[in-house]
């Protein structure tokens, strides 16, 4: 790995600042120091797992309005800004229905799963250098397994609506999500295999030195083809087209959300986008370089991007990924479900492995790396 | 979760649904189930009942309930006269509203003997073939969002809307337009007429290679149509299917040319016709039926004479005792218009032969053995219009 050229105006500069007020607080409040800190980490979260969804919303429709040759929501606010928020306050103040017959508690409970995991695996982010409220050693694997939480609030909602299109959604969603996870799993073991480490903000610093060390350039080809197959299973494993087969409103009316209103569905909704966020920010993380600036090698552009700080570059990644979905979403039609599962059991779980392999025998070679 | 066997299905007063026959061809050990589709369902394009009986996600069979839209149509023309009754035929399948007026005017024609200006059958052609490239339009655009490109949507109506906008021109209406009389139209063509429509020809010609890019080439978009609901030849043909449907399915019928009616021998089309009848051919035939139409409007607009555009006009026709049938091809299939007139004013009977209805009977054979998503396929490349369905 080469050194990370120091340049005058980097976030390390800001260090003295922040130890300023730092030591203000310590000596001011002796014994607060546990408190503040986690307090102001969980409030930032909260404002960002509250926020980004909406305007994620905006985005994603103004996306699509631009791929269909229209404009999209213009009348609320600059552009429509503020719509996302006017239509979430509508679902906040609409009345929740329950179906006759659906078992109350596991009804309400299950559109707060997801929205608690996509919270916690937000915890785990690396926005900057010292920007993340947690850092565990295994970070991949709380990932991974956070990430389960939302597919059993999916299961849940299908299962207690008694709609028979509620549980064939969820059903579906079920197969879906436990297939594809294991491709998702494999692409990330590959990395942490090649790096060494399960925490992501090593993994970010793994790619320190110029753009050709970000994992998707490297591997010649293979890390392209990781970050495609991750594309891919991500994709499948976010329920978003072509790979809503959960939803599917051309065939389930809503799936596993039929029956769900106010703002209990509003929470599916939600957690939909915000998952969408931390899926591409990990894409952003394990392939893109995370929050390191992009080094292209050339002499006067370089120290530029150096002093944009790193939570910019990590947004800048983390939507031009979602950018990428919502293209795909906004471009395929539909999969079947037998085919869905045919591409995950005999073609990407296969390409997975091989890949995996020869990760294995570029790690063994050695100097490629 | 209350999933009942089929044993004890009992919406009613015991027994299975409607149409249903108690044994299945499942195994014993599935559990089946019956799932309502629709009326309200986004996919069944308008107010179509379905209900099925599944295994899983396997379709065991399809039972289409009608009636949700029967306004009576043919019972209402008995009451009205026969030029009150140019606009029910509007109502039928809205999305061929002229070429429904031109198959009813061309049976009243045929009553009285009344001829057509050249100028009259050249704006009645030109008209009908830009409904029928409209009605496509609609078609390709609602059929990809049933397969889940909701962009297609879109596509298929910005340009859909330059036609409708030339029908908004000519007759004030974008949908039921009421528009042919006996004997020509109701109103000659304005002088924007030709223009638009060589701007619509030019556009065609791209928008449809822009359509091949986005769905016909799309590999998840061949891998959800192919195979899926195939149709024989024979089968097309014994339950009286007619339009795309059939030619999809090998059989080269089109009443444009197996049966010209107005001037339709002058032009030089080709009929395309399938090989197997899946859902794939049947997309296709559209596509390159859209085309073809395109063709005709070409030479259409070379040849397009002055003149007058209507031969006589009258406030009440009676038509002479007998029976009268004309067929016109709608952008659905064969239409046909039978009157049986008693002399008066009015008809004693009207009776709409409709495309859409002998088309959506083969529901059934089609949908068995597939998944639940190729009902959804099947239902969009049958291409049928609920209120036609009912009448």
């Amino acid at each position: 790995m080469t050194e990370n050229n120091m340049n005058p105006l980097s976030t390390e500069m800001l260090y003295p600042v922040q130890n300023g007020i730092g030591n203000m607080v310590r000596t001011l409040f002796p014994e607060s120091a546990f408190i503040i800190n986690s307090l102001i980490s969980i409030c930032s979260l909260f404002l960002l797992v509250s926020l980004l969804p909406v305007f994620l919303i905006w985005l994603e429709r103004k996306v699509a309005a631009r791929f269909q040759a229209r404009l999209g929501p213009m009348r609320v606010g600059y552009h429509g800004l503020l719509q996302s928020s006017a239509d979430g306050l509508k679902l906040i103040f609409k009345e929740i229905l329950k179906p006759e017959g659906a078992d109350t508690f596991v009804f309400f409970l299950a559109p707060i799963l997801p929205a608690s995991a996509t919270f916690l695996v937000m915890a785990i982010l690396p926005f900057d250098h010292h920007l993340q409220v947690a850092d565990p050693a295994g970070g991949v694997i709380y990932v991974i397994g956070i990430s389960g939480l939302s597919i059993l609030g999916i299961l849940l909602a299908g299962w207690a609506s008694n709609n028979k299109y509620s549980l064939l959604g969820a059903m579906r969603s079920g197969a879906q999500m436990i297939s594809f996870e294991i491709s998702l799993t494999l692409v990330m073991l590959l990395i942490v295999m090649l790096t060494g480490t399960a925490s992501l903000r090593e993994i970010v610093l793994s790619q320190q030195g110029t753009v050709a060390d970000w994992w998707i350039f490297k591997l010649p080809g293979l890390g392209l083809i990781a970050f495609l197959m991750y594309m891919v299973s991500s994709t499948a494993e976010l329920n978003r087209a072509p790979f809503d087969i959960s939803e599917a409103e051309s065939e389930l009316t809503g799936g596993f959300a039929t029956e769900y209103s106010g703002i209990s569905f509003a929470m599916f909704f939600f957690a939909e986008f915000v998952n969408m966020f931390v899926s591409a920010g990990i894409a952003a993380t394990f392939f893109l370089g995370g929050f390191l600036a992009p080094q292209i090698g050339v002499a006067f552009i370089d120290p530029l991007f150096a002093v944009i700080p790193g939570f910019v570059w990590f947004f800048l990644k983390t939507f031009f990924v979602i950018f990428l979905y919502m293209w795909f979403r906004w471009t395929f039609p539909r999969l079947r479900v037998d085919q869905l599962m045919y591409l995950e059991w005999k073609m990407l779980l296969p390409a997975n492995l091989l890949l995996l392999m020869s990760g294995g025998f570029f790690m063994a070679m050695g100097g490629i790396l | 979760m209350n999933l009942e066997p089929v044993n004890n299905f009992n919406p009613d007063e015991g027994g299975i649904p409607e149409g249903f026959s108690r044994t299945s061809s499942a195994t014993k050990s599935s559990e089946e189930y019956f799932l309502n589709m629709g009326p309200q369902h986004p996919s069944t394009h308008g107010v179509l009942r379905l209900v099925l009986r599944l295994d899983g996600e396997s379709v065991l069979g399809v039972v289409p309930h009608l009636g949700y839209v029967h306004r009576g149509l043919e019972k209402v023309a008995e009451n009205q006269t026969y030029l009150q009754n140019i606009h029910l035929t509007d109502r039928l399948d809205y999305l061929s509203s002229h070429i429904n007026n031109l198959g009813y005017c061309m049976a009243m024609e045929q009553a009285l003997d009344i001829g057509i200006p050249e100028r009259g059958e050249y704006i009645r052609v030109m008209i009908c073939e830009l409904q029928r490239i409209q009605s496509h339009l609609l078609w390709w655009g609602v059929s990809g969002m049933d397969l889940g490109a909701i962009t297609t949507f879109l596509y298929g109506f910005k340009e859909r809307e330059l036609i409708t906008d030339i029908f908004e021109e000519l007759c004030g209406a974008r949908l039921t337009m009421n528009f042919f009389r006996p004997g020509g139209s109701f109103a000659d063509v304005t002088d924007g007429f030709i223009p638009r429509i060589k701007q619509v020809i030019e556009i065609m010609h791209k928008a449809l290679d822009e359509y091949n890019t986005l769905l016909t080439g799309n590999i998840i978009f061949q891998e959800r149509t192919k195979n899926i609901g195939i149709l024989s030849k024979e089968t097309a043909l014994s339950y009286g299917c007619s339009g795309a449907v059939l030619r999809a399915s090998g059989v080269s019928y089109d009443v444009r040319k197996n049966d010209p009616y107005s001037i339709y021998d002058r032009f030089e089309f080709d009929v395309p016709i399938g090989s197997i009848g899946d859902c794939f051919d049947r997309y296709c035939l559209k596509i390159e039926e859209m085309a073809q139409s395109v063709r005709i409007l070409e030479q259409a607009v070379q040849t397009f004479p002055e003149g007058p555009y209507r031969s006589q006009q009258k406030a009440v026709y009676k038509l002479p005792k007998g029976s009268y049938y004309s067929q016109v091809e709608t952008a659905r299939g064969l239409l046909g218009t039978y009157i049986v007139a008693e002399g008066g004013p009015k008809p004693y009977r009207v009776k709409f032969r409709s495309p859409s209805f002998s088309n959506l009977n083969i529901l059934n054979e089609l949908a068995v053995g597939h998944k639940l998503a190729d009902i959804v396929t099947i239902l969009a490349t049958l291409d049928f219009v609920v209120p036609d369905l009912d009448r």
